[in-house]
């Protein structure tokens, strides 16, 4: 990092965050506070609902995965335009008919009380604890690059963003995030571009994806139906669908989104500019993953990513075992990439004889290579058994420290740090707003001022904002971050949208069974996902599933329902 | 001081304005009229990529 570095990092973070705090200087209703000015076009809340979902933990871990397993984390998504097109189908026409501020809101119109505050607590519980990794994952970059403390990284950065979020509200958090994706998006064209450049001359592009290929990097789609593997399409969509329902119909941070558009269409092609553009997203910035990789079967990498960790035990009792082990890599590494080269040169010549010795070869020195590394990672291990085996996150910051430009690295890594903040802020905004909404104004103090009510908001907001700094401190015991985001979703979120699938379709169905059958459920998924072995996408239709079939099953116990002429989807 | 609208409160059950707008509004789209329209776009670009990642898959392994 040289000075002008650090003068774009500082210029970006402090300008965004000024920029937001300005634009909303003056004193808010409750609604503007909350909604923003419902003013909002298409394209803004389409950039500000992809700005919400890829955070920094997207630039972090997300080519990381592409560089260790590949690109099939993108069948992740695969549920994502389903759900977009039933949340804008069936969710937002009722949400903006009831002018609601929170989804939760619903729930007590439609059921009673009690279920609305489940609905808000299982949310808050959720996205609080994931608000702390969202703060933890620019953090790690932070410390990594200036070698400072990450607790304090943490603190610094956490109270930067508590700031800017209570100071702008959902107003601020709309119009920066535009500008913000803009930047993320010019940013990771410009890794790309330059990734493809640092490539050796003679290699093709067809070339890099014919060695992540056969390196299994370009595995995008799985049909296996194993329910052990974590990422595959039938995961993909079933789960995934109920993941991206859960997420973009019923977590605040969504839809408080989308509520700030000045109208249904609106909105509603806010949504749709997601469900087309965020698979072609994911998979580029999986594909970047991958295209690292096979940069770095020409470039020596290193044995292990996270380099300060490596560091450090190399000055210890294991340093002796990980330099040897780091000697054999290099060693490995040059007879993989000449491997490499007779395999491609093979390829080339059409000899099929030839191409099948010299791949099998080139595996062969994969392998070495891969044995190599898991051994340092289990001596690491060894060495301080607090040590995480995981440096998938520190691969990406790698490359752009050690081959980008100056002045491009200062600005990916503002454009990481944005990223992270614009993330942070919807949640936070969502976290004060249900906290101030749905628990506040609804149970403990009714029929205040408005005024009264946005200090109320601000005060949540910071309140949140401490809670996710604190969980934040010990993200770092979590393996990989944006799978300990999915894993959190997944365990809350299937019964939350099992909750919202009753109220919308299920007329019949009264508050009292929905609410103690989503409790059963809840415990139901916790109880699996500490002891079963299954994918955790499946936890989101297990949860979902639960919630409904039990409650029905408790409606037919307790008897017909009352009558209540709440809203539903009919 | 606080403002007129400071002084505002809302009603028990949080309904902060007249809930008054049409279910259904055009797409304002040229080439699709509908939401339908929409909706089936989407899903068709959703097949695309699928059977492009496929491809990608079974070409480059």
């Amino acid at each position: 990092m040289t000075a002008l570095d650090y003068v774009v990092l500082l210029g970006t973070m402090l300008g965004i965050a000024a920029y937001g705090m300005w634009r909303t200087r003056q004193r808010a209703s409750l609604s503007g506070y909350l909604r923003g000015d419902e003013t909002i076009k298409w394209g803004t809340i389409g950039l500000s609902v992809m700005a919400t979902q890829a955070s920094a933990i997207t630039f972090l871990s997300t080519p990381g995965q592409g560089y260790e397993s590949g690109v099939g984390f993108v069948q992740n998504y695969f549920g994502l335009p389903i759900a977009l097109i039933i949340v804008a189908a069936v969710f937002l026409p009722i949400y903006r008919r009831l002018n609601v501020y929170t989804a939760y809101e619903y729930l007590g119109r439609r059921f009673d009380s009690k279920t609305r505050l489940l609905g808000a607590c299982l949310f808050l519980l959720q996205r609080g604890l994931a608000a702390g990794i969202t703060i933890y994952a620019p953090a790690i970059i932070i410390s990594t690059v200036l070698h400072w403390p990450i607790n304090l990284t943490i603190l610094f950065s956490g109270v930067l963003v508590i700031v800017y979020t209570v100071s702008g509200g959902s107003k601020a958090v709309s119009l920066t995030q535009r500008y913000q994706m803009t930047v993320i998006l010019l940013g990771m064209v410009a890794a790309f571009v330059i990734l493809l450049m640092k490539m050796p001359e003679w290699l093709g592009f067809t070339d890099m994806l014919r060695v992540a290929g056969s390196m299994g990097k370009l595995k995008a789609v799985d049909f296996s139906l194993d329910y052990h593997k974590r990422y595959t399409i039938w995961s993909g969509v079933l789960g995934g669908v109920f993941l991206s329902l859960s997420y973009f119909g019923t977590d605040q941070s969504q839809v408080q989104r989308y509520l700030a558009g000045n109208s249904l269409r609106e909105s509603r092609l806010g949504l749709m500019f997601n469900a087309v553009m965020k698979i072609p997203m994911q998979f580029s910035i999986l594909l970047l993953g991958a295209l690292v990789f096979v940069f770095y079967q020409f470039e020596k990498p290193p044995i292990f990513f996270n380099q300060a960790v490596w560091q450090a035990q190399t000055q210890g009792p294991a340093g002796d075992r990980l330099r040897s082990l780091q000697d054999q890599f290099a060693a490995v590494h040059q007879e993989k990439e000449a491997r490499i080269r007779a395999w491609l040169n093979a390829e080339h010549s059409g000899d099929a004889t030839a191409e099948t010795s010299a791949r099998t070869q080139m595996l062969e020195a994969q392998q070495q290579s891969n044995e190599l590394i898991a051994q340092a990672k289990e001596t690491l291990k060894s060495a301080d058994p607090k040590v995480s085996k995981t440096d998938a996150d520190y691969v990406f910051i790698t490359f752009v420290l050690d081959y980008l430009p100056h002045g491009v690295i200062g600005l990916l890594i503002a454009v990481i740090f944005a990223a992270g903040f614009s993330s942070t802020a919807s949640e936070l905004n969502a976290l004060g707003s249900t906290t101030a909404v749905d628990i506040y104004q609804h149970v403990v103090r009714t029929g205040a001022t408005d005024a009264h009510y946005v200090s109320a908001s601000r005060w949540f907001t910071a309140l949140w904002g401490l809670i996710a700094v604190s969980s934040a401190l010990f993200a770092n015991l979590v393996e990989n971050l944006i799978q300990a985001v999915n894993i959190l979703g997944s365990v809350f979120y299937g019964v939350v949208l099992g909750i919202f699938l009753v109220a919308f379709f299920l007329k019949r169905i009264g508050g009292t069974a929905v609410f103690f059958a989503a409790l059963i459920a809840q415990t139901l998924v916790l109880a699996g996902y500490f002891t079963l072995q299954i994918g955790y996408l499946w936890y989101n239709l297990i949860g979902c599933a639960a919630c409904v079939i039990l409650s029905v099953g408790l409606q037919a116990i307790i008897g017909p329902k009352r009558k209540t002429g709440a809203p539903s989807a009919a | 001081m606080m403002s007129a609208t400071d002084k505002t409160t809302r009603p028990a059950e949080i309904s902060p304005g007249p809930a008054s707008e049409p279910p259904e509004e055009s797409t304002g789209l040229p080439w699709f009229r509908s939401w339908r329209a929409v909706y089936l776009f989407v899903l068709g670009c959703f097949v695309l990529y699928v059977i492009g990642l496929v491809l990608v898959s079974h070409v480059f392994a």
